[in-house]
C-alpha cells in the first residue's frame, strides 16, 4: 500500500491494491482465454482490431474492449473520457468558434464591475452567453471557456506524460528486479521501499520549485513550458515505485514458466528475454495501473497548481483555475468560478477512475468477483 | 517475538538514516545554489560567498550531512566562523526567512496538525468501516449499490474542490460554522472543546469524505470475503445469534486490512495534510511546508519532509509490530 497517494485525493489506487492483492497473474487469464471458447472477439470493425499494434497488445486491448462493452458504466465512462480528450484536443477549434482565446484580457467597465465589487464580471458576462460560453474570469476578464479547454490540454498533457514516465520506469525496473533477482532485486526493492516511504505531495511540492530553478537555463525552461516539464518529471519520477512493486511480483512467477526457459535454451540473451518475453506478458497489469495512475496525476497537477507551485498564470490549467477562483476569494462572490474548473475536474477524475475499475475488471475478473 | 522486535527496529533505524540522507541530498544538491536562495534578492557575489560559508557549504558534502544529523542529538553551532550562533537541541537548522530555529517552527505547527488528524481519523473510520460493513451485510441490495456508488464518487472528489465548497456552503452561505482561526490548537484551550470541534469540523469532513471512500471499499470487500468463509457458516450452524456471528466472528477476522490502512494513514496525516491545511488556513505542518516551499526556505521544507517520512516509516513499523503481536505467523516469515 502506498500511503503517499492518499495525499492527492485519490485513494482509488490504494484500495484497489488492497482488494486485488490476491489476484493471480494476468497472463494466466490471457493465455487460457482463447482456448476455452470464451465469447467471440469483437467484430473486425472496432478500432482496436484495426490498430496496427503488436499481436500481444492487440489481443489484450481486444479482451479488455470485449468485456468493457458489456458494462453500461464502463461504456459511459469510456465515452466521457473520449469526450474530454476531444474537448482538450479541439481547444483551439472550439475557442475559435466562440471567437475567444484564453489570454486576451478585457477589463473594460462594460465587462467588469467597477463599483461594488471591482473586478467581478457584470451580470451579462458572468454566466454562459453566446459570446462567452462560460462567462469571463473575474479580475482579468479572460474567456472562461477558452481557459477551460486550453487548461484541459495542459492538465491532461501533464497527467498523461507523467503517467508514461512512471509506467516506463516502473515496468522496466520492476521487471528487472523480478527477473534478475539477487542483488539487482535487493537494490531495486530497497529503492522502491524508500520511494514509497516519502510523503508524495510534500516531496513533490518542495522539490518542484527547486527543479524549476534548475531547469530555467536549459532548453526545457522556456516560458510556459517550464512548469509543465518540471511537473511531468517530478510526478513521473515519484510515481513509478508502486507499479514496479506489482510488476516485480508478477515477473517473479513468470520467470519460472516454460516459455522463458525455452527462449533461453534457444540462446536468447537475458535482455531479449526480459523485453520480448517477460514485459509483453505483464502489459495487462501495466495497463490496469496506468489507467488508475492517470486520475491520480490529474489530481496531483490540480493540487500543485492550486497550491501555486505548478502551472502558473497566465498559462491555464484546471488546478490554476481553481487557484484563480480561490485567490481574491472570487469563489465566495460567486460559486460559478469554483464550479467551472471544479466540476470539470471531478467529472474527469471520476470518469478515469470508473474506466480504471472497468479495465481492471475486464483484464482481471478474479479481483472483482465479490 | 523479541528477535522480531529487534529486527524490525533495526531496519527502522536503517530506513530513517536512509531517508534523512536522501532528503538531505535532494535538498542540498537540488537547487543550483542554496546560498543564493538563502541570501535573498539583493545579493552581491561577496554576500553569496559569505552565505556559502555560513551554511557550511564550503565543507565536503558528507561533512555537511553529518553536521546536520548531529543536530538531532545535541545542540550545535551554526554560521560562519566568528559569527556563529547556537542552535538549540533539537537542531534542524535555521529558517532562511526568519532565522528562527526550524525545530521551534515545527513544534508550533504540530498541535494544529494533530488536531486535524485526530478528528478526521475518528470521523472517517466510523463512516468508512460502518458503511462498508453495512454494504457487505446487504450485498447486492440497493443500499449496497448506493454505498458503492457513493464511494466511487467520493474517491474522485479533489480536496481543493470539496474544501472550497464546504467553506462556501457552511461558512459563507449558511453561517453555521466560523471561519477557522489559528487561536485554537487543542480541545483543552480556554475556548473549550466545543469551539475546537466547530473550528476543525470542516477540515475533518473534507478529509473524511475522501478517506472514508477507500475504507468503505476495503471493508466491504474483505467483509464479504470473510462472511463467505467456513468458520462463519460453522458459527451460524451452531446457532449463534446473527449479531454475534457478524461482530464477534466476522468483523474481528475481516478487519485486519483496515487496521493496516489506519496505521499508515495516521503516519501520513501527522506529516501534515498539505491541501486541507492550506484551504482552511490551519497553520499546521503542511501549511508551513507550502509557504516555505514557495518562498524557497529550504531548511524548513527539508525538515518537514524528513519528519513526515519519519512518521510514515514509524507508523509502518508500528503496524508490523501490532500484527506480530496479534498473529504469531507474521513473526516467522
Amino acid at each position: 500500500m502506498n500511503p503517499a497517494l492518499v495525499y492527492f485525493g485519490i485513494q482509488e489506487l490504494r484500495s484497489q491494491l488492497l482488494i486485488t492483492k490476491r489476484a493471480e497473474p494476468l497472463t494466466q487469464i490471457q493465455s487460457v482465454e482463447p482456448s476455452t471458447g470464451s465469447p467471440p472477439l469483437p467484430p473486425a470493425t472496432t478500432p482496436e482490431r484495426k490498430a496496427a499494434a503488436p499481436a500481444e497488445a492487440r489481443s489484450l486491448l481486444a479482451t479488455a474492449w470485449m468485456r468493457i462493452r458489456r458494462s453500461k458504466v464502463a461504456l459511459l465512462s469510456l465515452c466521457v473520457v473520449v469526450a474530454i480528450l476531444l474537448f482538450a484536443i479541439l481547444a483551439p477549434v472550439l475557442s475559435a468558434m466562440s471567437g475567444n482565446d484564453p489570454y486576451t484580457s478585457n477589463t473594460s467597465p462594460e465587462v467588469l464591475d467597477d463599483f461594488q465589487t471591482p473586478g467581478l464580471p457584470l451580470p451579462g458576462f458572468m454566466y454562459p452567453s453566446a459570446q462567452h460560453w462560460l462567462g469571463v474570469e473575474p479580475g482579468l476578464g479572460r474567456d472562461l471557456f477558452a481557459r477551460l479547454a486550453y487548461g484541459g490540454q495542459v492538465s491532461l498533457t501533464i497527467a498523461l506524460l507523467s503517467t508514461a514516465v512512471s509506467v516506463v520506469l516502473g515496468t522496466v525496473l520492476g521487471a528487472a528486479a523480478g527477473y534478475f533477482g539477487g542483488k539487482t532485486d535487493a537494490i531495486i526493492s530497497r529503492i522502491m521501499d524508500l520511494f514509497l516511504a516519502f510523503p508524495h505531495l510534500l516531496l513533490v511540492l518542495s522539490l518542484t520549485p527547486i527543479l524549476q530553478s534548475r531547469l530555467r537555463d536549459t532548453p526545457l525552461g522556456e516560458g510556459s513550458f517550464l512548469p509543465m516539464a518540471s511537473l511531468v518529471i517530478i510526478l513521473g519520477f515519484f510515481g513509478w515505485a508502486y507499479l514496479a512493486r506489482i510488476v516485480r511480483g508478477q515477473v517473479l512467477s513468470l520467470r519460472e514458466r516454460e516459455f522463458v526457459e525455452a527462449a533461453r535454451s534457444f540462446g536468447a540473451s537475458h535482455l531479449s528475454v526480459l523485453f520480448r518475453q517477460i514485459i509483453p506478458n505483464v502489459m495487462g497489469v501495466v495497463l490496469v495501473y496506468a489507467t488508475m495512475l492517470i486520475p491520480t496525476n490529474i489530481s496531483a497537477e490540480a493540487a500543485l497548481s492550486f497550491l501555486g507551485v505548478g502551472v502558473k498564470d497566465p498559462t491555464p490549467s484546471w488546478g490554476q483555475m481553481l487557484n484563480a477562483a480561490q485567490s481574491g476569494n472570487w469563489y465566495l462572490s460567486d460559486p460559478w468560478f469554483l464550479a467551472v474548473p471544479g466540476i470539470m475536474l471531478i467529472v474527469t477524475v471520476l470518469a478515469f477512475n470508473l474506466l480504471g475499475d472497468a479495465v481492471r475488471d475486464a483484464l482481471d475478473p478474479k479481483a472483482s468477483r465479490s | 517475538m523479541m528477535t522480531f522486535i529487534l529486527r524490525r527496529t533495526g531496519s527502522l533505524v536503517l530506513l530513517l538514516a536512509a531517508v534523512s540522507f536522501i532528503t538531505f541530498t535532494l535538498f542540498q544538491l537540488g537547487p543550483s545554489d542554496p546560498a543564493a536562495a538563502a541570501c535573498g534578492q539583493e545579493c552581491t557575489p561577496e554576500r553569496v560567498a559569505e552565505a556559502r560559508v555560513a551554511l557550511g557549504m564550503d565543507q565536503p558534502f558528507l561533512v555537511q550531512y553529518v553536521d546536520y544529523v548531529r543536530g538531532f542529538f545535541s545542540p550545535r553551532m551554526i554560521g560562519a566562523p566568528g559569527a556563529q550562533t547556537l542552535c538549540e537541541w533539537p537542531c534542524l537548522g535555521k529558517s532562511f526567512q526568519t532565522n528562527e530555529n526550524v525545530a521551534d517552527i515545527i513544534g508550533r505547527s504540530l498541535p494544529y496538525t494533530f488536531s486535524m488528524a485526530i478528528g478526521a481519523l475518528v470521523l472517517w473510520t466510523i463512516t468508512g468501516v460502518g458503511l462498508g460493513l453495512l454494504a457487505a451485510l446487504r450485498k447486492g441490495s440497493p443500499v449496497d449499490k448506493f454505498i458503492v456508488g457513493a464511494a466511487s464518487v467520493g474517491v474522485s472528489l479533489p480536496i481543493p474542490v470539496t474544501g472550497l465548497f464546504l467553506l462556501l456552503l457552511f461558512v459563507n452561505q449558511l453561517h453555521v460554522l466560523p471561519f477557522t482561526t489559528n487561536e485554537i490548537s487543542s480541545p483543552f484551550g480556554p475556548q473549550g472543546p466545543g469551539a475546537w470541534v466547530a473550528n476543525y469540523l470542516l477540515p475533518w469532513i473534507a478529509l473524511a469524505v475522501l478517506f472514508s471512500a477507500s475504507y468503505i471499499r476495503v471493508t466491504r470487500t474483505n467483509m464479504i470475503e470473510t462472511f463467505g468463509e467456513d468458520f462463519i457458516r460453522t458459527a451460524r450452524a451452531k446457532g449463534l445469534a446473527p449479531r454475534t456471528v457478524t461482530f464477534k466472528h466476522g468483523v474481528r477476522a475481516g478487519i485486519t486490512p483496515v487496521v493496516t490502512m489506519l496505521g499508515m494513514d495516521i503516519g501520513l496525516l501527522l506529516g501534515g495534510a498539505v491541501l486541507t491545511e492550506q484551504i482552511f488556513s490551519v497553520p499546521g505542518l503542511g501549511f508551513t511546508a507550502v509557504h516555505a516551499a514557495i518562498s524557497g526556505d529550504l531548511p524548513v521544507t527539508m525538515a518537514i519532509t524528513m519528519l513526515a517520512a519519519f512518521f510514515v516509516i514509524v507508523a509502518n513499523v508500528a503496524v508490523d509490530l501490532a500484527y506480530a503481536a496479534i498473529d504469531p505467523r507474521v513473526r516467522l516469515q
